[in-house]
C-alpha cells in the first residue's frame, strides 16, 4: 500500500539532472532518461520523477493540472471542486504503461483549466490574479481532499513522478513519448520512509518545478515564514518549501531572479562587508528582509519555469552540481558523468561556486506564454497590516 | 522590655572558622560589609555574628589561609512540607518589623523551567554538521522594523535598492545586556558593560538611572531607558544611545516601579539621576502619562520626535498573563522592538512576593507573542527581545528557536563579575563591589576586571552558539529563528507543547 500522507518531514539524498535548449527546440525524453539513469546509485528505488516544459502546445493557454489520487472517490472530489472553481477545457487520464516492478500505483489524470472567478461567469482579469487563483486552488485541494494531490499546475508543462527507480517511472509514464524544451529529472534516496508517490520530485507550484538534492536544515523557519504569506506546507518535504519561496520572492515580490537566488543562498557577511556601498546596502537589505527565506543546509537544486532553467547550490556547497554547455544546449546534473552520457563533448564544463546561481533563459519569444525573471517586476500591492482591523487568523500549528 | 527579634534567632548561615589555619590577620573583618566578623581587642580573637551573614562568601574567598567556610546553618526546624524554614523566617521578619519582604535577583521558586524541558537537534548522516572552526558561522542580527519585501531598481545595468531600509541596529551577537541602572550597580560595572558591549558588537542598557558623563563615548552601544521615574532624563541623554527603551514593567516586579534606596544615592548618582543626595528614588508604578495604549503611542512618538526619528524605540514589559495581546498593542503603537521580561527576570530590589509569584515564564511568553504577531501579520514590524532567566548559551539558542530575535542577560553578566547570588543587592552593601556605590566597596571590582569577565562570558557563549548552529547544520542565526524543528520537548504536557509549538522527543 502506498501512502499519501505521512507524519514526519522527509529526509533524502538524491541525484538530479536538467537540460534546456535556449532556442526552444524540443528535446526527446530519451535524453533525460539516459542522464538520470546514469546516476542510478544516487537513488534507492523509492522515488523518481520528471518535469517537462512545452509538452502541451495544443492546450498552451490552460493551466495543466496533473492530479494524483489514491482512488476514484478522491478523484471525484477533486473533479467536483474543479467543476465549481474552474472551466475545464479538456481532461484525460495520463497515459501510463504497466511496469512489473511498480505496484499499487495511484490514479493519474490531467485537466486543462482556466479559473472561474464567479460561479456564474468569468471575470476579465490579469495573469497575476489568475496565477494567484490557481495557487490557492492547488493549496486548497492538497490540504482538503484526502488522498488526492495536484502534482503540477503550470501552463504547457507537466510533472510525472512516483515510487520507483527512474527507468521504471520513465517507462510507467512513457516519458520517451514526450518532447520538451526544458527537462528536469530526479532520482531519490529517502532515508526514513518506504517512499510515497507524493513525496517524489519534482515539486511544483504553477509552472515552477524543483528537483532537489539536499536537506533544508532551516525548514522550520522557512515553513513559518511561508505561512505568513498564505502558503501551506502539506507535502512535508523540504522541496515544497523551495517551490513556494521561489513563487513568493520572484512572482509575488518581484525580485529579479539573480537576487532571489541570493536571498535563498546569501553571501556571507564578511563578503558583504567588503562590497561597495550601494551593493552592500542591497545585500544587507536582502539578508535583513529575507533572513527567514534563507535555505540553510546542504542542497543542490534545479528549478525550471516557462522560460528558463536555474541551478543553485547552498552557500557552502555541501552537495554536488555540475554544468555544461554545447551549442544551444545547457546541461546540469549532480555528476559530470550524467552530462557526458548524453553529451560526450561539451564546449564547457564547470562546477558552479557555492551560492552562485547558474541562470539559463530561453531566447526571447521562442515559446508561448514565455516568462522571464531576469529583470524583476513591480511588487504585488498588499495592504498594510497595521492599517487593517485587528484580524485574528489562527495559523496552523506545527 | 524590648520585644524579642525572632528573626535574629535563626541565622541562615553558619560562619565556620578553622582555627588551626586562622592567622588572625583580620582580613575577614575588613572584607565583610555586613559586620559579621569583629575583632575582640581584649581577648585578641575574632568573633562572628552569624545572624548578620548573607552568604555572599566574600570572607571565605578572600581569606589568605582559607580558614573560613560559610555553610547553610545546620540548625533545623522540625520537618513540615508546607511550613518550610523559608516561610517561617519570613513570618518572623514581618512580625518583627511589619514591613514588605524585600529581596533581589530573580524568582527563586522552583517553577518548571521550560528551557530545561527542551532539547536541541543535531545533524547525523543525511545532512552534514558544519564546523565553525573551518567555515563561517554568522550570528549577526538586526533589531528593528523591517519591510515585508524589497523594491529593487536597475540603474546602469546594476540592481540597487529603490528605497533604503529604515534605521536598524546591528548586533554581532544576539545577546545584549539588560537594563541595570547606575545606582543599582556600580559605575565600574557600567563601564565594564559598556566596553564589553562595544568590543562584542552589542548593546548595553543604562536602566533608569541616567547616563554617567564618562559613558557618553559608548553611545553607539547604548540603549537609554525611559522609565516611570524619568530619572536622569534629558534630550542629550535620549540622543546619547542608539535606542530608547520605555520601561513599562520588569519581570521581577510586574506592576510596580523601581526603588533605589536613599543609602545608594551618593553625590555622583545624585548628579546623574538629577535628584538630591540620600533621597529615595522611587519610580511610580505606572507612567503617569501612560494610562492606556494610545498614551504609549504618544510617548513613543514624542521620543521619536525628540530624537528626529534616528533612534529606535523599544518597549519593555513584564511577561504577564495577556502578554501576547499587550505585545501586539505595543507593536501597533509603533514600537520598534518589544522586550519581554519573564518571571525569572532579575532586579536589584523587589518585594519578595512580586519576585516569586507574579508573571509567567519567558519561554511560554516568547512563543505566545511570536505567534500572535505572526497571526496578525505584524511580526516584521518589530523585533522580540527576550529576557529573564537566561543562564547559558543553550538557553539563548532555545529562546531564538522559540521566536526571539535576541536576548538580554542581566544576572548572568553580574555572576560573571563575581556575584554569588546572595540576593541582598537592595542593601547597597555588596561586598563584591557590584551592587553598591560605597566608594570603598566599588574599588573591589575595577572597570577593567568587569570588562574582561563580561567580555569573556559572551565570547564563550558566542562560540558555543556557533558550535550548536553548526551541529544543527545551519551557518547563520536567522535560520534558527522560530525554527521549532530544532526543538523537542522532554516531559511536557500536550498543552505546554501546544503553546510552545514543539513536538515531543521521539516524534
Amino acid at each position: 500500500m502506498w501512502l499519501l500522507k505521512e507524519k514526519i518531514k522527509e529526509m533524502s539524498g538524491c541525484g538530479i539532472a536538467g537540460i534546456i535548449n535556449v532556442k526552444g527546440e524540443l528535446i526527446p525524453g530519451d535524453l533525460i532518461i539516459k542522464s538520470i539513469c546514469c546516476q542510478y546509485e544516487r537513488g534507492n528505488g523509492l522515488g523518481a520523477g520528471f518535469a517537462a516544459y512545452g509538452i502541451y502546445p495544443e492546450h498552451k493557454d490552460y493551466y495543466a493540472l496533473h492530479v494524483m489520487a489514491q482512488d476514484k472517490s478522491a478523484l471525484e472530489k477533486v473533479e467536483e471542486i474543479l467543476a465549481h472553481k474552474t472551466f475545464v477545457n479538456y481532461k484525460e487520464p495520463i497515459p501510463t504503461k504497466k511496469v512489473k516492478t511498480i505496484k499499487n500505483a495511484p490514479l493519474f489524470k490531467r485537466y486543462f483549466v482556466k479559473p472561474k472567478f464567479d460561479e456564474e461567469y468569468q471575470m476579465v482579469c490579469g495573469e497575476d490574479e489568475e496565477d494567484n487563483y490557481i495557487v490557492s486552488l492547488v493549496m486548497d485541494i492538497n490540504e482538503k481532499v484526502e488522498g488526492a494531490y495536484v502534482i503540477s499546475s503550470g501552463k504547457n508543462m507537466g510533472v510525472f513522478k512516483g515510487v520507483g527507480f527512474p527507468d521504471e517511472i520513465a517507462e510507467f509514464f512513457r516519458i520517451d513519448e514526450y518532447k520538451a524544451f526544458i527537462w528536469t529529472a530526479h532520482n531519490r534516496f529517502p532515508t526514513n520512509t518506504p517512499g510515497w508517490w507524493g513525496g517524489a520530485h519534482p515539486f511544483t507550484i504553477l509552472d515552477w518545478s524543483i528537483v532537489h538534492n539536499g536537506e533544508i536544515s532551516s525548514y522550520g523557519t522557512n515553513k513559518r515564514y511561508l505561512e505568513l504569506f498564505g502558503y501551506k506546507c502539506t507535502l512535508l518535504t523540504d522541496t515544497e518549501v523551495v517551490a513556494y519561496l521561489l513563487d513568493l520572492l520572484i512572482r509575488r515580490h518581484g525580485l529579479p531572479l539573480q537576487l532571489a537566488c541570493k536571498a535563498l543562498a546569501p553571501p556571507f557577511w564578511m563578503e558583504i562587508d567588503e562590497m561597495e556601498e550601494e551593493e552592500r546596502d542591497l545585500y544587507t537589505a536582502i539578508r535583513v528582509v529575507y533572513g527567514s527565506a534563507v535555505l540553510n543546509g546542504p542542497f543542490a537544486i534545479l528549478f525550471a519555469y516557462n522560460g528558463g532553467l536555474v541551478g543553485l547550490n547552498d552557500r557552502v556547497k555541501l552537495r554536488p552540481l555540475v554544468c555544461a554547455k554545447k551549442g544551444d544546449f545547457y546541461y546540469m546534473a549532480s555528476e559530470e558523468a550524467a552530462i557526458r552520457s548524453i553529451c560526450p563533448d561539451p564546449e564547457k564544463v564547470w562546477a558552479p561556486k557555492a551560492g552562485e546561481p547558474v541562470i539559463v533563459e530561453l531566447e526571447k519569444g521562442v515559446i508561448p506564454n514565455q516568462r522571464s525573471y531576469l529583470e524583476g517586476r513591480p511588487k504585488e500591492v498588499e495592504e498594510d497590516a497595521l492599517r487593517i482591523k485587528c484580524q485574528y487568523i489562527p495559523l496552523q500549528s506545527s | 522590655m524590648a520585644s524579642p527579634q525572632f528573626s535574629s534567632f535563626y541565622p541562615d548561615f553558619l560562619v565556620q572558622r578553622i582555627w588551626e589555619r586562622c592567622i588572625k590577620c583580620k582580613r575577614c573583618v575588613k572584607e565583610c560589609s555586613y559586620g559579621v566578623h569583629v575583632w575582640d581587642e581584649k581577648k585578641k580573637t575574632l568573633l562572628a555574628d552569624d545572624s548578620k551573614c548573607v552568604g555572599c562568601h566574600r570572607c571565605e574567598a578572600m581569606c589568605p589561609t582559607k580558614a573560613l567556610v560559610i555553610r547553610r546553618h545546620p540548625s533545623d526546624f522540625r520537618e513540615h512540607a508546607l511550613w518550610t524554614p523559608w516561610h517561617i523566617k519570613n513570618i518572623y521578619k514581618q512580625a518583627d518589623q511589619g514591613g514588605v519582604l524585600l529581596t533581589s535577583t530573580g524568582c527563586a521558586q522552583p517553577y518548571k523551567n521550560y528551557f530545561d524541558h527542551l532539547v536541541l537537534d543535531a545533524c547525523q548522516v543525511t545532512n552534514p554538521p558544519i564546523d565553525p572552526l573551518r567555515e563561517p558561522m554568522e550570528l549577526r542580527t538586526f533589531i528593528g522594523p523591517k519591510p515585508e519585501s524589497l523594491e529593487i531598481e536597475k540603474v546602469n545595468g546594476k540592481f540597487r535598492l529603490k528605497k533604503r531600509l529604515p534605521p536598524l541596529i546591528q548586533l554581532e551577537v544576539p545577546i545584549m545586556f539588560a537594563a541595570m541602572s547606575y545606582g543599582a550597580i556600580s559605575l565600574h560595572v557600567h563601564q565594564g558593560l559598556a566596553r564589553a558591549a562595544r568590543d562584542l558588537g552589542t548593546l548595553y542598557n543604562t536602566g533608569e538611572g541616567g547616563l554617567h558623563a564618562s559613558l557618553y563615548e559608548y553611545g553607539s552601544n547604548t540603549i537609554v531607558q525611559c522609565a516611570s521615574g524619568r530619572f536622569g532624563l534629558h534630550v542629550d541623554y535620549l540622543n546619547a544611545g542608539v535606542a530608547i527603551e520605555i520601561k513599562i514593567g520588569q519581570g521581577a516586579k510586574p506592576g510596580i516601579g523601581g526603588h533605589l534606596p536613599g543609602e545608594k544615592v551618593t553625590e555622583e548618582i545624585s548628579k546623574t539621576r538629577m535628584i538630591p543626595v540620600g533621597s529615595d528614588a522611587i519610580s511610580p508604578a505606572p507612567h503617569h502619562d501612560i494610562y492606556s495604549i494610545e498614551d504609549l503611542r504618544g510617548l513613543i512618538f514624542a521620543l521619536k520626535e525628540a530624537t528626529e526619528y534616528k533612534k529606535l524605540v523599544f518597549v519593555k514589559i513584564a511577561a504577564v498573563h495577556n502578554v501576547a495581546a499587550i505585545a501586539s498593542g505595543i507593536v501597533r503603537a509603533g514600537a520598534d522592538a518589544v522586550v519581554i521580561d519573564g518571571l525569572r527576570g532579575g532586579t536589584g530590589a523587589a518585594p519578595t512576593m512580586f519576585r516569586d509569584y507574579i508573571g509567567i515564564p519567558i519561554e511560554l511568553a516568547i512563543s505566545a507573542v511570536d505567534k500572535r504577531l505572526r497571526e496578525e501579520g505584524i511580526r516584521h514590524r518589530a523585533s522580540i527581545i527576550a529576557s529573564g532567566g537566561i543562564r547559558n548559551s543553550a538557553d539563548v539558542v532555545k529562546a531564538i528557536a522559540l521566536g526571539a530575535d535576541a536576548v538580554y542577560i542581566g544576572t548572568a553578566a553580574l555572576i560573571a563579575v563575581g556575584c554569588t547570588m546572595c540576593q541582598r543587592c537592595y542593601t547597597g552593601k555588596c561586598p563584591w563591589g557590584i551592587a553598591t556605590n560605597n566608594p570603598e566597596l566599588i574599588k573591589r571590582l575595577p572597570p577593567d576586571v568587569a570588562y574582561e569577565k563580561i567580555y569573556n562570558l559572551v565570547k564563550g557563549w558566542a562560540l558555543e552558539i556557533k558550535e550548536m548552529l553548526g551541529a544543527m547544520g545551519i551557518n547563520s542565526i536567522e535560520s534558527l529563528k522560530g525554527n521549532r524543528d530544532k526543538l523537542r520537548a522532554v516531559g511536557l504536557t500536550e498543552k505546554e507543547m501546544e503553546i510552545l509549538e514543539v513536538k515531543h522527543a521521539g516524534e
